[in-house]
């Protein structure tokens, strides 16, 4: 019966957003009177899956083939269902990531179990199996009931914060038997951004738009992010222009982000820019023009150039930093 | 070589979201529809370069709607496509999308499968993948880059923080975003010809939605922006802090 969760490491570390899949877990766990179960595969160090029991992991599932190091949506697929299967599982949680979006439709599928992508709350149980989650690119919320026996959710990373407790979790090895056709994707190369933080973790973004005039005054952004230790992002003409990587576009045909925080550089707040980002907990606008309509949808706003405001917000985190 | 391209209408991204019936249904009412831009500038566009290369030989449009989806998928003709089919019924659960595409697929037989990254306006990211699964094929998402040669194909793809370049052999899905073509305006000859093309509607296989929306909210107003003099961005920095509690 136990909940179950799909976890992902980086090198045997589990990443911030699994430990906030897990306590999620947990909740649902507390909720429906059973326990946690997580699953993790490939090089999954020992003492960190025991770790998992800090943020409500009973129970580590761990399907140890050096296969599983490469992603394959089938073989994480199987290894899933095997673990439902063997907990009985009623509830199963991944993540609105890359890997997220891969498996858990595949699973939701061979288990014909409703699916809610991209949740930002607790199921609600006293109207059925209740999810909220973000419609219309950010634009509004829906919510979902799952009306199938098992229910399929991924989290949206970020929005819970991240509490660790008390405990350790048992870790049961789990076999699995795979087919060839469950690894035949074969990753030719992987080219990472190295030091950054991935945009759709990071809590703190500094997003710049064409009021930045060119890519040659980006090194102000950068710098005001080093200094925060946020991610980058861009408004859409910025990275149509090439002044930004693809990866750094946000907004209705770009990435959907939910940060802490947002500084929105010269950009001027379009309604398709305004989709990806308002769901930032705190935006912060900085614009030379007072109509601007990112302003209405801020929560502080600077008037005035960026190339002079930027280097002094930079100082002044520098200096409260420092404190 | 024979592709599929998964087909969403969606509202235009200008629209103002407004909810009608005590918040249970989305207002369509001045409200129009256009195809997914995902599906648009993309998974068209890329299907109809590997015919024009001689790679695929059919290029194939598929939706999942009532009568109301036609002038999306009639739109989508116009940019190009051999023929268009609906599948007539509701569009309102994940599930039910992808079962329905797999089921008609099933009967054609695919090499493969082009959806967009996600919809613009249910933004699941789902369907693709679903319908690799119900269909036993490989599934790749978030591809910026897709080539087929000889039976295989190479994708670049989106990782956390990163790229990866893949291949596999055909059949497979893949879901589009930037990157994987340019998009393509439809000229008067495309619009012309899309008139004749064969529009199939197909009833739908018998099936269950998993979930329903049991009713909808708009985010909650901003209470105001306060002001920050340019000069003054300690206060700033102190209210982040203080207030916003965000650093
Ligand atoms: C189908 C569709 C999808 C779209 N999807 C997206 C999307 O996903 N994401 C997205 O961002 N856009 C998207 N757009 C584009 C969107 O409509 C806007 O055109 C775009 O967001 C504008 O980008 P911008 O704010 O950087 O540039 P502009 O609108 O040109 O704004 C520049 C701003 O910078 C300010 N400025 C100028 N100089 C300075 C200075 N020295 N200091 C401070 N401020 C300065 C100006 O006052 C202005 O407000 C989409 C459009 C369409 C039609
Ligand atoms: N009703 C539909 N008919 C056909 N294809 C769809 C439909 N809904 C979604 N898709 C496809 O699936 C992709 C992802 O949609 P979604 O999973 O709903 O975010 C879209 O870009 C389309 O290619």
């Amino acid at each position: 019966m136990s909940v179950l969760v799909l976890v992902e490491h980086a090198g045997g570390v589990f990443k911030k957003k699994s430990l906030e899949a897990v306590q999620y877990a947990a909740n649902i766990a507390k909720a429906t009177g059973t326990t946690v179960t997580a699953v993790a595969v490939g090089d999954a160090d020992n003492a960190a899956m025991q770790a998992l029991g800090q943020y409500g992991a009973n129970k580590v599932l761990h399907t140890m083939d050096t296969r599983l190091n490469e992603f394959n949506s089938r073989a994480y697929t199987k290894v899933m269902l095997a673990a439902a299967a063997k907990e009985g599982a009623k509830v199963i949680v991944g993540l609105h990531d890359t890997v997220g979006k891969a498996v858990t439709p595949r699973l939701a599928a061979r288990l014909k179990a409703g699916l809610v992508a991209g949740a930002v709350s607790y199921p609600d149980l006293s109207k059925g199996f209740v999810v909220k989650k973000n419609v219309f690119s950010g634009k509004a919320f829906a919510y979902v009931n799952v009306t199938s026996d098992v229910k399929v959710i991924t989290l949206m990373p970020n929005t819970y914060p991240v509490v660790k407790g008390e405990g350790s979790a048992t870790v049961e090895n789990l076999d699995v038997t795979f087919e060839d056709k469950d690894f035949s994707i074969k990753v030719v190369e992987v080219s990472k951004a190295s030091g950054s933080v991935p945009l759709s973790e990071a809590e703190l973004v500094v997003s710049g738009g064409r009021g930045m005039k060119g890519p040659e005054n980006w090194y102000v952004l950068e710098g005001l992010a080093k200094e925060l230790g946020a991610a980058l992002a861009c408004s859409r003409p910025v990275a149509d222009s090439h002044w930004r990587p693809h990866n750094e576009h946000v907004g209705q045909t770009g990435g959907t982000i939910r940060p802490n925080l947002y500084i929105a550089v010269g950009i001027s707040g379009a309604i398709q820019h305004l989709a990806g980002v308002n769901g930032s907990k705190t935006i912060v606008v900085i614009n030379k023009d007072p109509e601007a309509p990112f302003f209405k949808a801020a929560d502080y706003g600077v008037l005035g150039d960026a190339m002079e405001i930027i280097p002094r917000l930079t100082e002044a985190v520098k200096k409260f930093k420092g404190q | 070589m024979k592709i599929l391209v998964c087909i969403c209408p969606v509202p235009d991204t200008t629209t103002k979201v407004a909810f009608a019936d005590n918040n249970t249904h989305f207002s369509t009412a001045g409200v129009t529809f256009i195809i997914n831009p995902y599906d648009e500038w993309y998974g068209i566009v890329r299907a109809l370069e590997l015919k024009e290369a001689g790679v695929a030989t059919d290029v194939h449009l598929v939706t999942v709607g009532k009568a109301d989806a036609e002038p999306v998928i009639r739109k989508a003709l116009a940019l190009g496509g051999d023929e268009a089919i609906r599948i007539d019924t509701d569009s309102n659960d994940t599930y039910m999308v992808a079962a329905q595409i797999a089921e008609y697929a099933k009967t054609v037989g695919y090499d493969l499968v082009l959806c967009g990254k996600e919809s613009i306006d249910y933004n699941n990211g789902s369907v693709g993948a679903m319908v690799a699964e119900l269909l036993d094929m490989n599934y790749i998402g978030f591809a910026s880059k897709i080539d087929v040669a000889g039976g295989v194909v190479t994708t670049k793809r989106e990782i956390e923080g990163g790229e990866e370049t893949d291949s596999c052999s055909l059949p497979v899905v893949i879901s589009c975003q930037k990157g994987v073509a340019e998009a393509r305006i439809p000229n008067m000859r495309g619009i012309m010809a899309a008139r004749t093309k064969p529009l199939k509607v197909v009833p739908p296989a018998a099936m269950d939605a998993l979930t329903a929306i049991v009713s909808y909210e708009l985010p909650p107003a901003k209470s105001g922006v306060k002001m920050i003099a340019a000069e003054n961005m300690d206060e700033l920095v102190n209210l982040l802090h203080t207030e916003a509690k965000v650093i």
